[in-house]
């Protein structure tokens, strides 16, 4: 009891979990994201909020039994990089936390960068906008500092959150710095991506000591934040444009850094290299026009052909990824119409992004792992399933959202 | 449409109603061999299906459909066993070539953001075809469009339909014979634009004011017109002598031309609309100037306000599932189709506004259904296919040639193939009028908009 309670000042996450009941999920179509593959007509066993037995016919006297009759289950889904529990309007600068631009308020900045700004110190687990994305079956999300105007290209640092409402801490190892680099953030670099890595090599003379009066970019804090990512640190580049990806994984090379490749638009044109160089892409498998002339490559296929030449890929919406979390299983689904195996795109939002964030304990359905999972109407990655039952932790999530209750409101009377 | 008034309105207010409407179509129907689509299940776009049903397009036009019909000699067969044919995909609300890929600087050219009322400003006259947009959109069935200006304003300008086909000029993809479209806004882009420069609008009552001032005016130059048309009739009809003077007709006003043609009825208005409550005043702002909202569009709470929408007429163009960007899109969920469908004489459309989204409009339905049945509304096919055909051939005014799959009906159709309401769904084979203009099985027959050309070839998606 006094350990337990020691593990719940440790980790409130854990204790929360502590008290989830033991359910047995009978006769489900499993779709483990693991090695496993998928298990048909098996059964899973929920304890103390860990997964604690995959098989066939498991018994336990002590279990709640669910029974599936033969629906699917998933993992709990991964919502992409978003500003879930930093933002409720995204037009509303007032409830909106995931950006630190003081050029908008203040006069005009000499540059600089803050990789200390922490969103996790702006996250609410009790926003609005989470429980919509968990009754579809969202359960983790990648909190992503934003590069916008009055920014820096350094956003900040982001992490993994547990989307229970209760969990306030992001997950210790998936810790991330972000950058935007390319045309949509050259406005924040004297309008070149040249001037790009021209300030991020200065940020890293910094970090290591070569400091003179005039030029200095980084605070102390911001210093000691940079120090910590050139020793294999994982960092995260916005970047679309082929040559530009190439450039990133020299730079990342160069000085220590773990990539992971966001947007990545133009990605499968340098599939090989990132492949060798086991740098993971998360992409928006919808983007198939391009934008801007760093995704005049934008094709249906990049997942796919990533997939192909042996990268990790995962998912995440670009525009209004947030509110639109729960879209990215259909985004999968896409990509599996366009040549994407099946597996690959359920691992895309759950395993994979698990994976490239460092958190072991989720993504996939194995024994010990955290019971994130979620049981679904139909196939998990068409437009016509709906989750029926969500857990987090071991906990079966109430699926409610504000949205169900407008719609309970106004339903037409029959 | 009043032909009487138009003939006269033509003849006698020149220079900018004289002869024939200006800025023609140049729209021409391509010489086609007859196709004969066979076996398909047929969803006819009129709340019917027929199973197993052949489909004959000939000279454009669909000229039968049955069961087991004859194959002309003539007549190219296509395979539809298994397979689904819909009528040609319609969108009401697309900003394609208004925002054309790339979105550099100079392709913004959806909002006429200098004033905040801006009837005199046309659509076509920004619309860009050279716009991959078009491309892709045609792989996900869609045939025709309406292109509107953005919401930046209370008025912001005529909207136009085209056919999506591939072309070097607007007027050669532009629909003969559909009615202009009035693009109109509430709520908060308006104010936002023109609030935070110290102006009006600022806030919704300056919304109401400003749409009313203008409303005010046209219907002054409604009557300054009909009064020039009745002097000039009984000057026409007055004895040589002593009928003295030619009327001058009133000057010809750009902006209130197209006002005009809103309060005769011969403009449709497209309403930008996210709340019940927003919606509500709009409807009366119609009554008070005696003209009728063809549809809102984004509605976001027409579910609130489902009856009153049906009962008005009023069509709702709607996303399946966008919310939670702004205030007024806070009260989205993802029933709102299906709500909005359920009332009696309804007319619920899915729409786009994203290039993103219009090529997967027959997905943007699904989820509709899907939520439509767990809140209890089973929508079969045969009706949800209507939000993307009949219904916004109704809300811009061509369901006399497109929409369905009937008999004279243009021969706008798309073999699917499988159940299109669903993430795996592909559009196989798109007619237009007849002609296969869009292919899946001859990826080298796809068009490629002008703008794409001069990539690598081991780079071209």
């Amino acid at each position: 009891m006094i350990r337990r309670l020691i593990t719940c000042f440790a980790a409130l996450a854990l204790c929360a979990t502590a008290t989830a009941e033991t359910v047995l999920i009978r006769n489900a179509r499993v779709h483990t994201a693991d090695v496993a593959g998928t298990l048909e007509a098996s059964d899973v066993l929920v304890r103390d909020g860990l997964i604690a037995a995959v098989g066939k016919a498991l018994v336990a006297a002590d279990a709640r039994v669910l029974e599936a009759n033969g629906r699917a289950l998933t993992p709990g889904l991964f919502g992409g990089l978003t500003a879930l529990g930093l933002e409720e309007v995204s037009a509303e600068i007032g409830s909106v936390d995931h950006a630190y631009t003081p050029g908008i308020v203040l006069p005009a900045q000499p540059l600089s960068m803050r990789p200390e700004f922490d969103v996790a110190h702006a996250y609410n687990p009790a926003s609005m906008v989470i429980p919509v994305q968990v009754v579809e079956g969202v359960t983790f999300t990648m909190l992503a500092p934003s590069s916008m105007p009055g920014g820096s290209l350094v956003g900040g640092l982001g992490g993994l959150a547990t989307l229970d409402g209760s969990s306030i801490d992001l997950l210790p190892g998936s810790r991330t710095l972000f950058v935007a680099l390319g045309s949509g953030a050259a406005p924040l670099t004297g309008n070149s991506r040249a001037a790009q890595f021209m300030l991020l090599d200065q940020a890293i003379r910094e970090t290591r000591g070569a400091l003179f009066e005039g030029d200095r970019l980084l605070t102390m804090a911001g210093r000691e934040t940079m120090a910590k990512f050139l020793g294999g640190g994982r960092v995260l580049f916005y970047v679309d444009r082929a040559v530009d990806i190439r450039r990133t994984l020299a730079f990342a090379k160069k000085h220590g850094m773990k990539p992971v490749i966001a947007g990545g638009v133009e990605a499968w044109q340098v599939a090989a290299e990132l492949a060798a160089a086991k740098v993971p892409v998360l992409l928006d498998p919808l983007v198939n026009l391009p934008g801007n002339f760093d995704q005049f490559g934008a094709t249906l296929e990049n997942a796919a052909r990533l997939h192909k030449a042996g990268v990790r890929i995962a998912f995440t919406m670009s525009g209004d990824s947030s509110h639109m979390a729960r879209k990215l299983r259909q985004a999968a689904g896409n990509a599996v119409a366009n040549g994407l195996p099946w597996d690959a795109g359920l691992a895309a939002i759950s395993a994979n992004p698990a994976t490239i964030f460092g958190a072991s304990d989720r993504g996939r359905i194995a024994v010990g792992l955290r019971a994130d999972l979620v049981l679904w109407s139909g196939d998990p990655l068409e437009v016509d399933s709906l989750a029926d039952q969500v857990w987090i932790g071991g906990e079966a999530q109430p699926m409610t959202s504000r949205q169900t209750l407008l719609r309970d409101r106004y339903a037409p009377k029959r | 449409m009043n032909l009487l008034r138009i003939a006269i309105v033509l003849a006698l207010s020149p220079p900018l109603l004289a002869a024939e409407a200006p800025y023609p179509s140049t729209y021409q129907v391509p010489a086609s061999a007859p196709v004969l689509i066979r076996d398909a299940t047929v969803l006819i776009g009129d709340g019917t299906r027929m199973e197993a049903a052949d489909v004959l397009l000939r000279d454009g036009r669909i000229s039968a459909v049955a069961v087991d019909l004859e194959v002309p000699a003539d007549a190219r067969v296509v395979e539809g066993k298994g397979k689904v044919l819909t009528p040609g995909l319609i969108d009401v609300h697309s900003h394609l070539g208004v925002y054309a890929a790339p979105g550099m600087m100079s392709h913004q050219d959806g909002n006429e953001m200098t004033a905040p009322t801006t009837p005199n400003v046309w659509a076509e006259h920004s619309l860009n075809p050279n716009d991959p947009g078009f491309d892709a959109a045609r792989a996900g069935g869609v045939t025709s469009m309406q292109i509107l200006p953005g919401s930046a304003n209370l008025i912001g300008g005529r909207g136009i339909t085209v056919k999506n086909v591939p072309a070097t000029t607007y007027q050669a993809m532009k629909f003969p014979g559909a009615p202009y479209g009035l693009k109109m806004a509430c709520g908060e882009n308006p104010k936002r634009v023109y609030g935070t420069k110290g102006a009006a609008p600022m806030t919704n009552m300056g919304n109401v004011a400003g749409y009313r001032k203008a409303f005010l005016d046209a219907q002054d130059y409604v009557r300054a017109q009909d009064e020039f048309t009745r002097k000039l009739i009984a000057w026409e009809k007055g004895d040589k002598d002593e009928r003295g003077e030619r009327p001058t007709p009133p000057k010809t006003d750009l902006a209130l031309d197209t006002l005009a043609g809103v309060l005769r009825g011969e403009i449709l208005v497209h309403n930008h609309c996210y709340r019940a409550d927003e919606m509500a005043t709009m409807l009366d702002l119609a009554s008070e100037f005696g003209f009728r909202i063809t549809a809102f569009h984004h509605g976001v709470e027409a579910y609130k306000i489902a009856d009153l929408l049906a009962a008005k007429g009023t069509c709702a163009a709607l996303w399946a599932d966008w919310w939670g960007f702004k205030m007024e899109a806070l009260d989205g969920i993802q029933e709102n189709l299906a709500f909005v469908d359920a009332a009696k004489d309804s007319c619920a459309i899915v729409h786009s506004d994203s290039p993103e989204g219009i090529q997967r409009l027959n997905q943007e339905a699904a989820k509709a259904m899907t939520h439509g049945k767990r809140a209890g509304l089973d929508i079969p096919p045969e009706r949800a296919i209507r939000w993307l055909t009949a219904n916004p051939a109704k809300a811009i005014g061509i369901a006399d040639q497109v929409g369905t799959i009937a008999v004279g009906k243009q021969a706008d159709v798309v073999l699917w193939n499988g159940n299109p309401f669903s993430v795996y769904a592909k559009a196989e084979q798109v007619w237009i009028d007849g002609a296969l203009r869009f292919d899946r099985f001859d990826r080298n027959s796809w068009h490629q908009a002008d703008v794409m050309l001069g990539m690598r070839k081991e780079v071209t998606p």
